[in-house]
């Protein structure tokens, strides 16, 4: 029966791809905790966003060598500040890398510290400064240590 | 000993073990419902605590490697201001990852806005996260099964078997997800499921100095942020989409979108 040729062919070609899905197919792919709505999917996937490099660290990692220096600003009104938030993030620091950068710019400071009268926000309440008026041309460390938080030198 | 007295003491000897076993458990339930620990992670923002200083889009883009100049952040902030004649201005310059240093609103195309100090009526700033949704439209439209909820609640992406057809993207009602210019796939905020995993914060609550941002168990009745949310009054973005989101805020307001 030659009309039936071309069903045999598409037979053959599913059952094809069936077999070749065996072998594609992770085994771990499938249904799992949430359904198969919300969780149909490759389970080593979640090991692999596990096993992600955490960067940020923490300021108790800073404290074995920098002690002075996390103490100084544990008294300081910056004490609520992470050290990574202006030295950047850790990683393996000191093997990699073997030094942080020190951010010294202005914009640094200002992050917090230009004054925006927004009611409603805690931000009205920190110090500020409008930064076109304030001493425009200098860098804020030159007269502020930001690990005391001090008034100017 | 005869057979009767043979069963009859196996019989008492099973029960008295099998009611010491059920005593056990009716006793000390708590101790079996430490042992299975279940979790469900969500967040918590008080927006009246954030000062839009951006530490937050800093590190989360370096913590998980989204290309710094891009501008694709998985979270941002938001900065709202309302005038006292109704006006309502809102903009995240660089999803707001250098803070905001100006008080000139950024209208887009280059265009900006002064907003004086008397006309203010309100003005607050807004951290976005992903929501984490309990009934997520993105993983939902996936059709190669690449994105999925775990077990614990969070969306993640399976970046090896993503085909980047870009649906989730679309269908996120809240903008979550973006390209990842370099991985080519779908990403999104995960919560840093790498730090939470290990019992350590995300990377914006880490850098956060206000304590705006903050992650809990919703399963564990002694944790902090699950205490804060069943007893305080706190809102979610979009409740009408029915997504049902696990990111809870302090302080919205109808302006927020």
């Amino acid at each position: 029966m030659h009309v039936l040729r071309p069903l045999y062919v598409v037979l053959a070609l599913v059952v094809v791809i069936l077999i070749a899905r065996t072998f594609v197919v992770p085994k771990d792919f499938g249904i799992h905790e949430r359904g198969y709505m919300y969780s149909w999917y490759r389970k080593a996937s979640e090991e692999d966003w596990k096993n992600f490099k955490v960067k940020y660290q923490g300021r108790d990692y800073c404290k074995d060598c920098h002690g002075e220096q996390v103490q100084q600003l544990r008294t300081s009104p910056h004490a609520i500040i992470e050290c990574e938030n202006c030295h950047g993030p850790v990683i393996d620091h000191p093997s990699d890398p073997q030094k942080l950068p020190i951010d010294q710019g202005r914009e640094l400071c200002l992050r917090c510290h230009t004054y925006l009268p927004y009611p409603t926000s805690k931000r009205v309440e920190i110090r500020g400064i409008n930064p076109d008026a304030h001493n425009p041309d200098l860098e804020c460390v030159g007269c502020h240590d930001a690990h005391r938080a001090s008034k100017p030198k | 000993m005869n057979r009767r007295g043979f069963l009859k003491l196996s019989v008492k000897g099973l029960a008295g073990i099998a009611l010491a076993k059920g005593l056990d458990e009716i006793v000390r339930p708590q101790e079996g419902l430490a042992a299975a620990k279940p979790v469900r992670w969500v967040f918590l923002v008080d927006t009246y605590k954030c000062i839009g200083c951006g530490f937050c889009v800093k590190a989360c883009k370096l913590e998980n490697g989204i290309p710094y100049e891009a501008n694709v952040s998985r979270t941002w902030v938001e900065r709202y201001v309302i005038t006292k004649d109704g006006q309502v201005f809102a903009d995240t310059p660089k999803a707001a990852r250098d803070g905001f240093t100006t008080t000139r609103i950024d209208l887009g195309m280059g265009k900006y806005r002064e907003i004086k100090k008397e006309e203010i009526g309100k003005a607050f700033f807004v951290p976005k996260i992903c929501n984490q949704c309990d009934k997520p439209p993105c993983v939902q439209v996936c059709p190669v099964g690449a994105t999925y909820q775990t077990a614990d609640g969070v969306s993640l992406v399976d970046r090896k078997w993503c085909i980047g057809c870009g649906y989730c993207i679309m269908a996120c009602p809240y903008g979550m997800r973006f390209f990842h210019p370099v991985y080519q796939v779908a990403e999104k905020c995960n919560f840093c499921y790498h730090r939470i995993t290990k019992g350590i914060n995300p990377a914006c609550v880490l850098a956060c100095p206000m304590s705006a941002r903050r992650i809990g168990n919703i399963k564990n009745p002694e944790d902090p942020v699950a205490k804060v949310i069943m007893t305080q009054r706190v809102e979610v973005h979009k409740p009408e989409y029915g997504t049902n989101p696990q990111v809870y805020f302090i302080g919205l307001s109808e302006e927020v979108r």
